[in-house]
């Protein structure tokens, strides 16, 4: 099926998206070195129990959810500071695709940024885990930072 | 050099030499270096946090935990210190 573009419904201004990539030996590596302290910096009782199979813990399930949150951030595309990462939580809506749901310091800066709604797509195959975030702004904020965060994890 | 770098500096360089994956050598790094620019990635940085909470008893408060706070050797001597002081208070 061919869907012609409709440039007039969803003008670039008006989104923005963040993704982000780690590899999952990392998550493994900050597991054994810092354990439950670890986690719970960084994952929700909710993400832990996303994250559980009978083997225990995925770490590359650990992985796609920070990858989630690193991507997230790139769209809140904070000035300075960031959200803790406990209040950017992946969750599974009844159709089982995941969501974003932010809390906190982080549903401020969503506000900030004007923007309306998050759509979350993660993955991971092998060695890596990734997550793309996309974000539809109103158009009073839009483009403001629209370039988001720059960091060193960036490709 | 700040007198708290100098109180902090070997300890925290062998923190960063275990943990923050650097890929370059700690000990080549200036104090003011920054060290996203180094290579340093975001999930290191909390590897490094988490080091340091464990090298010096503190705990970094949810409003320290920006890219500022661990952006170079100095800038982390100084939130340590800040920390140890709070700690030394209470």
């Amino acid at each position: 099926m061919r869907v012609a573009p409709r440039h007039d419904a969803l003008p670039a201004e008006d989104c923005r998206v963040g993704i982000d990539m780690i590899a999952v030996h990392s998550i493994e590596e900050a597991r054994a070195a810092h354990g439950e302290r670890y986690l719970r910096r960084i994952f929700t009782e909710h993400e832990l129990d996303s994250c559980r199979t009978p083997q225990g813990l995925s770490s590359a399930s650990l992985a796609a959810r920070w990858a989630a949150k690193e991507a997230t951030i790139k769209v809140l595309a904070p000035a300075e500071g960031q959200p803790e990462w406990t209040t950017m939580e992946v969750r599974r809506s009844a159709s089982g695709a995941p969501t974003m749901e932010l809390s906190g310091s982080a549903a401020v800066l969503a506000a900030e940024a004007g923007i309306t709604s998050l759509a979350l797509s993660m993955t991971h195959e092998g060695p890596f885990a990734a997550a793309v975030v996309f974000a539809l702004c109103t158009t009073e904020h839009a483009g403001e930072r629209s370039h988001g965060r720059k960091d060193a994890t960036d490709a | 050099m700040h007198d708290t770098t100098d109180a902090y500096e070997a300890r925290v360089r062998r923190v960063l030499a275990d943990h923050a994956r650097l890929p370059v050598d700690v000990s080549t790094l200036q104090v003011y270096d920054d060290l996203f620019q180094a290579g340093m990635t975001s999930h290191n940085s909390v590897n490094v946090m988490l080091a340091l909470e464990e090298e010096f008893d503190i705990e970094f408060p949810e409003e320290m935990l920006q890219k500022s706070t661990f952006e170079s050797i100095e800038a982390i001597c100084t939130s340590i210190s800040t920390l140890t002081m709070i700690g030394d208070r209470t």
